[in-house]
């Protein structure tokens, strides 16, 4: 629908900028997906502790999706800022100060600097480099909070972490209602932030920076800058993700910090559909969801099948659950006769 | 009168080899100045260093009389200084205005705005449509570039780096691997651009290079072997002997003796 305000005039002509103002408008089927969660709560209601751990899959997969999707860093140890974002709340519990949002600041704010400093190490290299840099300070994490057991209880776990009602008003129930609401609430805002980003001009130089980084300093862009505020940014989502484990489940293992969470996030994000904010939701909704089920069924071996569907996605979905889905639509819509 | 870019005795060496070779430059304001030599003479090397690509082993560059010799890529851009690349380097994925937008939002200073989205930024869509008109590209505004032609794509080449509205821009074989035809096209939308952008140009098409340019500048090995106007670089014996290889010069020197 050409309309006055997107059609720009030139001397030697006009153009319709329509489509590129339209990739900004939420869709319809972006609202579909929002009414998934509220139907959730409905449908399954004492399933709600496993919800609560899919939207905060969810959050973190988001937060690994900006700098790996957007800007195209590659990371295997991304579980670093996840882990210190979930110490940061325990601790900041543990010490009194209960409040769930001041947890999830401080833990955005805990894990956006280590993000920050880690970013100059990141920075330098290409993928492989930055692999082993991320894998190395993700392990070293791993291995301080064994060490400082005094503080982080190591192996044991944090104990005693005691959260606050939300807003002073909502008590954490023993039913996890309350903290299915508060995780689906935070998602949703930190979702609504990240498309914002992703589609200003700032996300749109990230997405060319992984598209050709050799071309982007001849367009006049800082490529470092820009890397290092991504980066900076993906980790203030793990924080938070990570605070939010903390404080919906009262306790901090020290797992938050493991590689497999590094590694399996890497695989639902591929799962999902990297590049895109709901491809990295989808991911974490299909493999919570799988693994809940086929750990049920077949415990110890539930990781041949999730191999077997990895290497099929990577073979024959390249962009993933997600780019699967925007062919289907491709193709229902040229059926339907629309463009 | 302060040159648009000048280089002084530039020198790059890798390891034991010299790609260039004690090269001072002068490139006048609004000149249309080319530089042209064989294979391997080290142009592209010499566009490299002036963008800050690479950095010289020693010598300086000065762009509008400052030097910027430590001056980093993209802020050499900021300064003024654009480039085209002689193979593309596009972004495939993006459609022609989604990666001219980019481009234009870098050069506005609102690239790093990050919660009102690129389409709601009406100036920097009047500025890409204003390059999209200026080199033909507003029909397939909406394509995704992957699905140009060649010859469209080097019209995106240049598109790019005309959003950052350069006062010096470098052209490195912006018609190659592109028809004869739409290199014509091509040269008539460079040749169209204003003088107040000085324009260096690396060419292998002779015809193009003796219509466009003003002066001509020869390398040969990594150094200037000579400069001058068109007319005195074709007349020039040391640039036949260059292009014609050394046996026919040889014997057109034999034949000047002859006679």
């Amino acid at each position: 629908m050409p309309n006055a305000a997107s059609v720009r005039r030139t001397q030697l002509g006009s153009f319709d900028a329509a489509p590129l103002q339209n990739a900004s408008r939420w869709r319809k089927s972006e609202y579909v997906f929002w009414l998934l969660p509220i139907a959730a709560y409905f449908v399954f209601p004492s399933d709600l502790a496993l919800l609560s751990q899919i939207a905060i899959t969810a959050l973190f997969a988001i937060s690994l999706d900006l700098i790996l999707g957007y800007a195209g860093i590659v990371s295997l140890g991304h579980a670093a800022f996840f882990g210190i974002g979930a110490y940061a709340a325990g601790l900041l519990a543990k010490a009194g100060f209960g409040d769930p949002l001041i947890g999830l600041v401080a833990a955005a704010g805990v894990a956006a600097a280590l993000g920050f400093i880690t970013s100059f190490l990141v920075l330098r290299g290409a993928d492989l480099t930055r692999l082993m840099v991320t894998l190395g300070v993700g392990l070293m994490l791993f291995e301080a909070a064994n060490k400082l057991t005094k503080i982080t209880g190591g192996l044991d776990g944090l104990q005693g972490v005691e959260v606050k009602p939300l807003l002073g008003m909502f008590g954490f129930d023993m039913y996890g209602r309350t903290a299915y609401i508060y995780c689906v609430v935070v998602l949703f805002v930190l979702f609504c932030v990240a498309r914002r980003i992703v589609h200003s001009p700032f996300g749109v130089s990230l997405q060319g920076i992984r598209l050709n980084a050799f071309r982007m300093p001849a367009l006049g862009t800082p490529v470092n800058a820009r890397l290092i505020a991504a980066y900076t940014l993906g980790a203030a989502y793990a924080g938070v993700a990570g605070a939010l484990l903390t404080q919906t489940t009262q306790f901090v293992s020290i797992d938050v910090l493991s590689f497999p969470r590094s590694a399996e996030l890497l695989l639902i994000l591929v799962l999902g559909g990297t590049g895109s904010l709901y491809g990295a939701m989808l991911g974490a909704v299909v493999f919570m969801t799988v693994h809940h089920l086929l750990s049920g069924l077949n415990p110890q071996y539930w990781q041949f099948w999730l191999g077997l569907v990895l290497i099929f996605v990577v073979l024959f979905a390249r962009d993933g659950l997600m780019g699967a889905l925007r062919s289907l639509g491709k193709r229902f819509n040229v059926e339907q006769g629309k463009p | 009168m302060t040159s648009a870019l000048q280089t002084k005795n530039l020198v790059k060496r890798f390891g034991g080899f010299v790609a260039t070779n004690d090269v001072s430059l002068n490139v006048a304001t609004g000149a249309r100045h080319a530089l042209i030599g064989p294979n391997g003479a080290g142009k592209t090397t010499l566009i490299n260093l002036l963008t800050g690509f690479l950095a010289p082993t020693s010598g300086a560059v000065f762009l509008g009389g400052e030097e910027v010799t430590q001056v980093s890529q993209h802020r050499r851009v900021k300064r003024g200084l654009a480039r085209t690349f002689q193979i593309n380097r596009l972004f495939a994925e993006m459609t022609v205005l989604q990666s001219v937008t980019m481009a234009v939002c870098e050069q506005l200073g609102i690239a790093a705005r990050w919660w009102k989205p690129v389409g709601a930024h009406a100036e920097a869509l009047d500025a890409a449509a204003a390059l999209l008109a200026q080199l033909r590209l507003l029909d397939v505004a909406h394509a995704q570039t992957k699905d140009l032609a060649y010859g469209k794509q080097r019209l995106i080449e240049i598109a790019l780096a005309l959003a950052a509205k350069p006062t010096v821009l470098l052209l490195d074989e912006p018609a190659a691997g592109v028809p004869t035809v739409e290199s014509r096209e091509l040269f008539d939308t460079i040749a169209q651009l204003p003088r107040s952008v000085t324009i260096v140009l690396i060419e292998h098409d002779m015809d193009l290079v003796f219509r466009f340019a003003d002066t001509i500048s020869v390398l040969v090995g990594g150094a200037v072997l000579t400069e001058g106007t068109p007319a005195a670089i074709a007349n020039d014996p040391r640039v036949k002997e260059v292009y014609l290889g050394h046996t026919e010069a040889k014997k057109e020197a034999r034949h000047g003796q002859a006679a």
